[in-house]
């Protein structure tokens, strides 16, 4: 088949865009392709969507082929393009155009007419192998009406079509809106659709720890929203690089998506039916989520959240839910009450006891204190005491403490 | 249904090529400009010829189309629904948007689905008429070019008075912050919109005026060992960055950072986050600064 830079399906062009965007230094050969032509091809229409923000390196190993953007320096996700990049037929591009002219104007029209229309006003002024047929037309007409575009109602016997344009939503007096959540928003993408309806978009709003990745999930996570806004079960496949690509499935009932605002990673907690238990999934790991039945029972399976995000720091759930005590006794020292401020504003659970002037402790009670330790460490230097009920935690922290101080020429035994 | 083709950037092309067909004023070098314009890098080789060889039937030899309308398409039900739901943002009241032609729209999902679990808790508050109306003096000064005269309170508690261009507003998901851009014409500063005291709209500025001075970039080099899923949590950590990566063996990357010299120290302790999965090369400065935190850290003896 010919190369085309539009695609049928998005699921393997999200792996590559991935890959690219997140690692950056896998030569051609280290892609798991179907074959070399499959690669040269993905990386080639990514390169026409994406244009300045690929990049190229050419070493020993071969050419490598990376996104690199400062999400800080650019007013829209580029990664988006994607989205907009869907295959069609000659047919699908044609019949769009006539259809939302013929009804433009509040036009109610039966399909029979629609289908004589295209002909006699429209293909008619070509010389073209395109033919129109009434199931085409049929088939198209019930996708826009599926998709919002067009709406029908019966008049007399016949079913007409007219289109579903509101006066009222002035799109103009959203621009800004639609500028800053096209970015801000989990599903931005669907607001980046919007700006390209407008004639001007605002270039002056900016983001700092701007993740952009999951845009690429987007479809996804659309799937997940729908299906917790009509209380329905979700059967889910995933597939994790950590499972070694193998595919699994879990039905769960969707709960909440957890955010990262330091990493940009999605979650979705849910409760597993076959499981009995709360669990979280990587957005990004989901390769397919299909909305099952309507729960009969949802408080049943979403009842246990309030409880259980008390004990919650991140997306770990422990063993067993099993909880872990935690204290870090903090040394502030003159002219630092910022410390304090940091430790107010970034704790997300638990609570801080002032000992004296120079000296206080956060104290937590989590399902897995192991997921604090990246936190924790952003303390180095002022931490005077770390206890944890969870023996591995404190050793693993203090462990890591002599490797970084060996590391950097240090006295290892010195802490 | 997110990936259709009715969002898709050649149906935006094709409706603008056709708008100016409509309006009789189409030529072949506006097809490409357009094409140049809007869409991808390598449409020009599919979209004319498609449009010339009766592919798409939709434009005549001579540029013009049976079309009678100029080309629009209504809302889908996925935007309207979206757009509904940004209504429940607490930040929606910065914009004055205009809820009209949604009351009867279910939206896209319910207010609090979704948990930024660490997100910092002292954001800004989008429930104070004060804060609301700075933000859309400085929005309106921003979309009509018009300077400003800011009052403000800075970090140490000192109080400041700007006659200033603004000229970005910068939102940060982390701290749940707007600041905003402003440039003198000697001096650039970002305010955040929480610490302004007043803000009034003035007349409007030049570019000749005023130019913003560009951030300055530092370049930092980490050495990274894929250990705990390392590689992973670290390149999507540092993921928002300019970056460059390169394996060094099995196991040890590495990683070339751009970052603005303001944002050290926040830089400083994300690096010391990674514990000894992270290593940084160069520059000795920041090396320094990672040696004293650690200095500091014996002297505690935790």
């Amino acid at each position: 088949m010919a190369y085309s830079e539009l695609i049928k399906n998005f699921e393997r062009v999200r792996d590559y865009m991935r890959q690219f965007y997140v690692y950056g230094f896998k030569s051609r050969d280290e892609y798991d392709a179907k074959s070399a032509r499959s690669y040269d091809n993905e990386r080639r229409r990514i390169e026409s969507w994406l244009g300045d923000y690929m990049s190229f390196r050419q070493d020993a190993a071969g050419k490598n082929v990376f996104i690199s953007v400062d999400s800080r320096t650019i007013p829209r996700n580029p990664l988006y393009n994607a989205f907009k990049a869907k295959s069609f037929t000659n047919g699908d591009i044609t019949f769009h155009f006539y259809i939302m002219d013929l009804l433009t104007d509040g036009a109610e029209l039966p399909i029979g007419e629609i289908v004589d229309a295209i002909t006699d006003k429209y293909l008619s002024s070509f010389d073209t192998e395109l033919a129109v047929d009434e199931s085409t037309v049929r088939k198209k007409l019930k996708e826009y009406e599926s998709l919002g575009l067009l709406a029908s109602r019966k008049r007399g016997r016949q079913l007409v079509y007219c289109r579903t344009d509101s006066k009222s939503i002035d799109l103009t007096l959203w621009r800004d809106a639609i500028a800053f959540f096209s970015e801000d928003d989990p599903l931005g993408v669907v607001g980046s659709f919007l700006l390209d309806k407008l004639p001007e978009t605002p270039e002056y709003f900016g983001f700092k720890h701007h993740y952009i990745l999951h845009a690429l999930d987007s479809e996804v996570l659309c799937d997940i929203l729908l299906a917790i806004g009509e209380g329905r079960s979700l059967d889910l496949t995933i597939r994790s690089p950590r499972n070694k690509g193998v595919e699994t499935c879990h039905t769960v009932f969707p709960v909440k998506i957890y955010i990262s605002t330091q990493s940009g990673r999605q979650y979705l907690l849910g409760y597993h039916y076959t499981l009995h238990k709360p669990m979280f999934f990587r957005i990004d790991s989901i390769r397919n989520a299909t909305a099952g039945v309507i729960e009969k029972n949802p408080d049943k399976y979403s009842g246990w959240y309030g409880k259980f995000r008390e004990n919650l720091w991140g997306v770990s759930i422990g063993i067993e839910h099993n909880i872990d005590h935690i204290e870090m006794t903090v040394h502030i020292a003159d002219n630092e009450g910022y410390i304090l401020e940091r430790l107010e504003r970034e704790k997300r659970c638990g609570k801080i006891t002032i000992i004296d002037a120079h000296t206080c402790v956060f104290s937590a009670d989590v399902y897995d204190a192991t997921e604090m330790l990246p936190w924790i460490r952003t303390f180095i230097g002022r931490i005077e005491k770390l206890e944890c009920s969870d023996p591995d935690v404190t050793e693993t922290f203090y462990a890591d403490l002599k490797a970084m101080t060996a590391m950097y020429g240090g006295d290892a035994d010195a802490v | 249904m997110l990936f259709s083709e009715v969002y898709g950037s050649y149906y935006n092309v094709i409706a603008a090529i056709l708008s100016e067909a409509v309006a009789g004023e189409l030529t072949d070098q506006r097809i490409n400009e357009i094409i140049g314009e809007k869409a991808f890098a390598e449409s020009v080789l599919t979209i004319p010829a498609s449009l010339r060889n009766g592919s798409w039937p939709l434009l005549t030899r001579e540029n013009t189309t049976p079309l009678e309308h100029i080309p629009s398409m209504p809302l889908t039900i996925l935007q309207k629904r979206w757009l509904r739901a940004l209504i429940q943002d607490p930040r929606i009241k910065l914009f004055s948007v205009p809820e009209a032609g949604l009351e009867d729209i279910e939206p896209l999902y319910g207010e609090d689905v979704f948990c930024f679990f660490d997100r910092y808790s002292d954001g800004d508050p989008y429930d104070d008429p004060q804060y609301v109306a700075h933000f859309r003096t400085i929005l309106t000064a921003l979309r009509e070019k018009r300077r400003l005269r800011i009052r403000f309170t800075g970090h140490r508690g000192s109080r400041h008075s700007w006659k200033c261009a603004p000229y970005k507003l910068e939102y940060s998901a982390k701290d749940d912050k707007f600041r905003v851009l402003i440039a003198s014409p000697h001096n650039t500063l970002t305010v955040n919109i929480a610490r302004i005291k007043s803000c009034e709209l003035l007349d409007h500025w030049t570019d000749e005026e005023y130019c913003p001075k560009q951030s300055v970039q530092e370049t930092l080099i980490l050495e990274l060992k894929d250990e705990r899923n390392a590689l992973e949590r670290v390149m999507l950590h540092f993921s928002h960055l300019e970056k460059e990566t390169v394996r060094l063996d099995d196991d040890r990357y590495r990683l070339t950072l751009r970052y603005d010299r303001e944002d050290e120290t926040e830089l400083l302790i994300r690096v010391l986050s990674f514990g000894p999965m992270l290593k940084v090369i160069s520059p000795e400065s920041f090396i320094d600064q990672v040696k004293e935190r650690l200095n500091k850290q014996a002297g505690l003896r935790a």
